[in-house]
């Protein structure tokens, strides 16, 4: 602590922060918290409003349009709030908004500014409902954060409070309810549902993905629920990965027939053929899919649709079709030279790699182009092939990778180059054979119109990484023409369905998944099979509900002081590098009931208990 | 078993139980709010708060389980300081002009505050205020809204409707209709069961106890009241007397003293109803049992709510007027012709349990007598109330008196009409009459009594097996409706009234917070059954002579022209 004194004596002296800054610091860090776990559904108005607030107090005070314009903005916001406004309000804080942008003399206020230039650009139909009718368009949308950030919706505080009683089959039984995939999503979801956790407010996110690795680690096999009784429908799914399987399992259950095309040997798609088994075993993979198949679905594996057989004959021999094909074929760099002998792409490796046919990438230099998680399942399994140096090449920076945070770190540990702001220019070969990888060093600069920084090449000369093996894993695409000639229609490539899985014009047609996102993620195609799922029961007449016996506990109080967030734990970066073995261990009993109580249960408290909070049934 | 300790004191409860059961149990009572067990058990209010030693933070009372152990403090400074704060806050956006407040004396809000001894508000007062419709029927006051949630989860969860919304965020979170708009507009179906879960008085009937006061004050007016069958056995919780003592009688002999000029009992009505439903079911039963099931018509709620919700179903309504609208066609014709007196100058007020009735009398066509409204004013069992007040009449000393004649006379199966299940039974012992051409034992028709929301029965008459079945409450008259439509239940004959326990329970009456009176409104209406003269709606005197001298026979053309309405066309909109 530094003591002020003789302070006239001084020439300089050191800034010591106040006391009341440095506290001030600590509740910006949790407010920050409050802000990333921020809850959705809310009034925009009012939250810009909020922070417009915020901003007027960072304000010096010295220049008029901050400290004059931004409170007088707060107040016609409020009176938009209030419903005492006209439309007239409106274009005044435009107008206001604009002048502060245009004339503040410092950030603090031409910032601020923008963000209600934004909002009144990004929300005018709140505006007007505030003005017109009165209320607010928004509702609290989401009172259990994690279930509606689940896009299959799983009851995440029900199975986490099964697992904090150590009744893990039950909790598996829960899970599926809405999700079919437990073991699956246990190892490799994304865990959006963690993104938004209300825990986040206090500490940190509950280790949601954690928790149920524990479950699923330790239920066992839990067999599938009984099928209701059959309809005599017929369905037929194109496409054996995780959204395919997920329709074909809830179709069972509601006592309809189901029919599995899959052009491959085996099934479970991307999950089978793209990632790699150091992150899903085989095992958990295969358990998921024989409870699934347990139901009594009929599969026809090494049948192509298009090839095969016709999609119009699969159609009319069938009462619906649900379109599941994911997307397999490879975007190419479009670079001199990519034709040579050793350039490759992510899904033709990581295919031999599923199909057990691995490639000897010993002593070799391999280069993997892309930033996303494809490419760190690339760059990381080619590590585990043997390769002598795994350089990964991105066109921008780390933080600006697409891969999740802790991909490209492992990656980092198992002694991966991550090269980025090196655009590719062309491949150089000798005898038909790649030799190297030329690149242009970028430099990061303005934003682009999606709001992402833009990478444009740098004053410097290009570069040449040597090469036996260059990767290029810069993203999928799918194969949907036989359908587009069919009269459906494709956007960039997807087949365009509705929010509820439906193409227009084929009633009995349905599809979801990579086919009609993109490539997305596993969480995301199961989903779309369960939407689809309950729409085609609708369609065939029916109304079967989907629901679960599992009887949930009494909730405990909540009243656990902030503890942080446990992770799993990883095998040595050493050792892992050098196998295809998981590298992630289960929580310890210990971990698991800690983790657990982490759970505020917003199903219960908050917002849950009035709307919203237990749905028992779909 | 869950051991723990309330106040120092040892109690032993079932796993599940809410700290507020378990208190009560050893006679500690926590104060609530917006808790109503069962269906609003949200923890908004924050009054129940109770402390836990050893925990920070305090705890809801009424929607915490028990756990083994734990030692729970309802009265510590912590707890009660917080208690009064929370209370002090919900009042200052709350507009406590309680001296014109419906809900005085009356009210939960009230009571906690006055209990926790609050005489000042240290916050700023901060009231909002929205339009509303004061046409309608329901009534809602924004700045009296303390926000509790009942009204959203009595609709929801009891109605089935889903009317009242939670609206807007933050600090403006409401209640209201979806998207701001009237709920003239909306499926309301005006049955007032939020009002009488409401803690406080935000939601209300409109109240038309003046009109009523300057039509007794007009002295060209004729003023004629009838006294629906559940009032009966609610009216005297409002005033210091027991149930025995508030009989109808005494409420007759009130409102003379109110200064009505002729008091009659809907429960005639009720009697003709009977005669004609029972027609009209047995006709459709021997003639066109295709055309069944055939649906009472009865209650207004219910009507309102087929029209938004299963307006395919429609055509199976019974025409049949309920008998608050054949009251008023009666009385604006056959009455009035018998007393010499223009229709024109007659005023028509109902007694009911309903907010919806308020509604009915208000439906374009129910002008039949005359072709101004056959009821010309409906006042709640709770504005009757008030009535009475304005007049200053001493109810408890006021002596019984009979109804005037001759619209006076009800049976006791005219009576049940009150209660769910009621109509049903009333109706089952005539149509037996009809077939069999005797009476049918007095208890025939017991099972269709009770509070289950939905009960069915099929009974033989000579030989012809005759399916019914009855929902009370709005929520269970939808499960019954779907039911009916996919095929899984068949009936010949269905009772439905839109409030749970039938009109006993009914939306116009007296409010006791927290409790539901249905089921000793509805017992006290068998009481009256079983202790009346006659028991049959086809051995009422004044009916018969009525038919006699005016409607010929049941199902007449007289008698569809005065008793009988077209759901399809109502004069607001049309169906078909
Ligand atoms: C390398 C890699 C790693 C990934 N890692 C993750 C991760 O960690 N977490 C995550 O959530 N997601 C991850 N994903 C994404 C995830 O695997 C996919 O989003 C998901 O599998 C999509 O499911 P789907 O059912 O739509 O399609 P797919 O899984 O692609 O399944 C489609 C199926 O249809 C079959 N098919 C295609 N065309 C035909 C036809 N004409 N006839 C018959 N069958 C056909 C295919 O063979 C395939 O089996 C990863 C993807 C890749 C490529
Ligand atoms: S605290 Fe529990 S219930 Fe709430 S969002 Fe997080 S995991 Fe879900
Ligand atoms: S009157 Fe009845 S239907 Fe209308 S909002 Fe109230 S409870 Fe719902
Ligand atoms: S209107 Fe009444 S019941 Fe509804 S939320 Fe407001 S106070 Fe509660
Ligand atoms: S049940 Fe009775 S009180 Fe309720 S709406 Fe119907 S008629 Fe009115």
């Amino acid at each position: 602590m530094i003591i002020r004194r003789y302070v006239d004596l001084n020439r300089l002296t050191l800034t010591a922060q106040s006391r009341a800054d440095a506290v001030l610091e600590d509740l910006y860090k949790e407010f920050d918290l409050r802000v990333a776990a921020n809850p959705q559904g809310l009034c925009p108005i009012d939250a810009v409003l909020s922070f417009v607030r915020l901003c007027q107090a960072q304000s010096c005070g010295k220049c008029v349009p901050c400290r004059v314009g931004l409170g007088q903005l707060c107040d016609l916001m409020e009176q938009v709030l209030d419903s005492k406004a006209t439309m007239q309000t409106v274009k005044l804080i435009e107008k206001t908004a604009q002048s502060v942008y245009e004339t503040a003399d410092c950030a603090i206020g031409y910032a601020a500014a923008e963000l209600v230039i934004k909002a009144v650009k990004g929300f005018k139909d709140d505006f007007v409902s505030h003005i017109t009718n009165g209320v607010c368009n928004s509702s609290f949308l989401n009172p259990v954060p994690c279930k509606s950030n689940c896009p299959a919706h799983v009851d995440i505080p029900g199975y986490i409070a099964l697992v904090g009683e150590g009744r893990y089959a039950d909790a598996v039984k829960l899970i599926r309810k809405d999700n079919p995939f437990p073991s699956v999503c246990a190892r490799i979801c994304e865990h959006p549902c963690e993104e938004k956790c209300r825990r986040g407010l206090v500490d940190a996110a509950v280790n949601i993905r954690a928790l149920k690795h524990v479950a699923t680690d330790r239920a066992g096999v839990v067999p599938a629920p009984k099928c209701a009784e059959k309809t005599g429908k017929k369905v037929a799914i194109i496409g054996g990965g995780p959204a395919g399987l997920t329709a074909a399992y809830f179709l069972n259950l509601m006592g309809h027939e189901t029919e599995i095309y899959e052009q491959r040997a085996k099934l479970g798609g991307m999950l089978r053929y793209g990632i790699p088994v150091y992150r899903l075993p085989d095992a958990e993979l295969d358990s998921d899919i024989d409870a699934i198949l347990s139901t009594g679905t009929s599969v026809h594996l090494n049948y192509s649709v298009g090839k095969d057989g016709t999609f119009d004959e699969i159609r009319a021999n069938h009462d619906a079709t649900f379109i599941a094909i994911g997307a397999h074929s490879d975007n190419k760099l479009g670079i001199e030279g990519e034709e040579a002998q050793g350039v490759t792409s992510a899904v033709a490796l990581l295919r031999a790699i599923g199909d057990g046919e691995r490639p000897d990438f010993k002593g070799k230099n391999v280069v993997v182009v892309g930033g996303g998680n494809v490419a760190m399942d690339c760059t990381r399994s080619s590590v585990r092939l043997g390769a002598a140096k795994v350089t990964c090449v991105y066109r921008r920076r780390q933080e600006d990778m697409t891969a999740l945070a802790e991909e490209v770190e492992g990656a980092k540990a198992e002694g991966c180059v991550i090269a980025t702001l090196m655009s590719p220019v062309r491949v150089k070969s000798a005898e038909g054979k790649v030799v190297s990888l030329v690149v242009q060093p970028q430099i990061i600069g303005e934003y682009d119109a999606k709001g992402r920084p833009a990478p444009r090449n740098a004053d410097v000369p290009e570069q040449e990484i040597p090469a036996d093996i260059i990767v290029v894993a810069i993203g999928q695409s799918i194969e949907a023409e036989q359908f587009g000639k069919a009269g459906m229609e494709l956007f960039k490539g997807s087949i365009v369905t509705d929010a509820g899985c439906a193409i227009k014009g084929f009633e009995d047609v349905f599809a979801g998944g990579d086919c009609a996102t993109g490539p997305a993620t596993a969480i995301k195609a199961i989903a779309a099979g369960k939407t689809a799922a309950a729409n085609i029961d609708s369609y065939l007449g029916y109304e079967h509900k989907i629901s679960c016996d599992v009887e949930l506990p009494t909730p405990k109080l909540v009243n656990q002081p902030r503890c942080a967030r446990i992770n799993e734990k990883e095998r040595e970066a050493g050792a892992r590098c050098k196998d295809f073995d998981v590298f992630e261990y289960a929580f310890s009993d210990q971990e698991a009931k800690q983790e657990c109580s982490r759970c505020l249960k917003c199903d219960y408290f908050g917002y849950g208990k009035l709307e919203g909070g237990r749905e028992l049934e779909w | 078993m869950v051991n723990l300790k309330i106040n120092g004191k040892a109690v032993c409860v079932n796993e599940g139980t809410s700290i507020l059961e378990a208190a009560k149990t050893v006679g500690i009572n926590i104060p609530t709010l917006c808790f109503l067990k069962d269906i609003n058990e949200v923890g908004a209010c924050r009054v129940c708060v109770v402390e836990i030693e050893g925990k920070d933070r305090l705890v809801t009372a009424c929607n915490t389980p028990v756990e083994e152990g734990i030692n729970v403090l309802t009265n510590s400074k912590k707890a009660r300081e917080a208690r009064k704060s929370n209370v002090e806050l919900i009042l200052s956006q709350h507009d406590y002009h309680c001296a014109t407040c419906v809900r005085s004396g009356n009210c939960a809000l009230q009571s906690v505050a006055n209990d926790l001894n609050i005489h000042e508000v240290p916050f700023t007062e901060k009231l909002t205020k929205k339009q509303w419709n004061n046409d309608f029927p329901v009534i809602r006051e924004e700045e009296k809204c303390i926000k509790c949630y009942r009204c959203v989860n009595v609709c929801e969860k009891i109605q089935g409707l889903g009317v009242w919304k939670v609206l807007n965020t933050g600090s403006r979170t409401t209640v209201g209709i979806e998207g701001g708009k009237d709920i003239a507009s909306v499926n309301c179906a005006a049955c007032g069961q939020c009002i009488t879960h409401c803690p406080v008085g935000a939601l209300h009937e409109r109240d038309d106890v003046d009109k009523v006061l300057e039509a007794l004050e007009d002295p060209k007016k004729v003023t004629v009241i009838q006294i629906a069958p559940a009032v009966r056995a609610a009216w005297g919780e409002a005033f210091d007397i027991t149930r025995e003592e508030a009989t109808v009688k005494k409420l007759v002999a009130c409102m003379r003293k109110a200064g009505f000029d002729y008091i009659f009992d809907t429960n005639f009505t009720a009697d003709l109803t009977i005669m004609e439903e029972g027609t009209e079911f047995l006709t459709k039963l021997t003639k066109d049992p295709g055309s069944l099931p055939l649906f009472t018509s009865c209650c207004p709620g219910w009507i309102r709510f087929i029209k938004s919700e299963f307006p395919e179903l429609l055509a199976h309504v019974s025409t049949t007027k309920s008998p608050q609208q054949m009251f008023g066609a009666v009385a604006k014709s056959y009455f009035a012709e018998k007393i010499g007196v223009d229709p024109k100058d007659m005023y028509c007020v109902s007694i009911m349990p309903c907010t919806a009735k308020k509604f009915e009398c208000s439906i374009p066509v129910m002008n039949d007598a005359c072709g101004d409204p056959d009821v010309d004013v409906v006042l709640t069992t709770r504005e009757i109330t008030r009535l009475l007040k304005v007049y200053g009449v001493d109810v408890p000393a006021t002596p019984e008196e009979e109804f005037d004649s001759p619209l006076g006379v009800g049976t006791g199966a005219a009576v049940i009409f009150g209660a769910t299940g009621g109509v049903m039974e009333a109706a089952l012992r005539t149509a037996y009459f009809v077939v069999v051409g005797e009476n049918p034992p007095l208890d025939a028709f017991k099972d269709v009594r009770g509070l289950k929301g939905w009960k069915e029965a099929t009974y033989d008459v000579k030989g012809i097996p005759v399916r019914v079945a009855i929902a009370s409450g709005l929520g269970n008259t939808r499960n019954l409706l779907n039911a009916v439509k996919k095929g899984e239940v068949a009936y010949d004959f269905i009772e439905i009234m839109a409030c749970p326990g039938g009109c006993a329970g009914g939306g116009g009456q007296p409010i006791e917070d927290g409790c539901e009176l249905a089921g000793v409104r509805g017992e006290n209406l068998y009481g009256l059954d079983d202790i009346a003269d006659l028991r049959f709606s086809h051995e009422n005197p004044e009916v018969n002579a009525v038919y006699a001298e005016y409607f010929e026979a049941p199902n007449s053309h007289k008698a569809h022209t005065l008793l009988h309405t077209d759901h399809f066309h109502d004069g607001i909109k049309d169906y078909k």
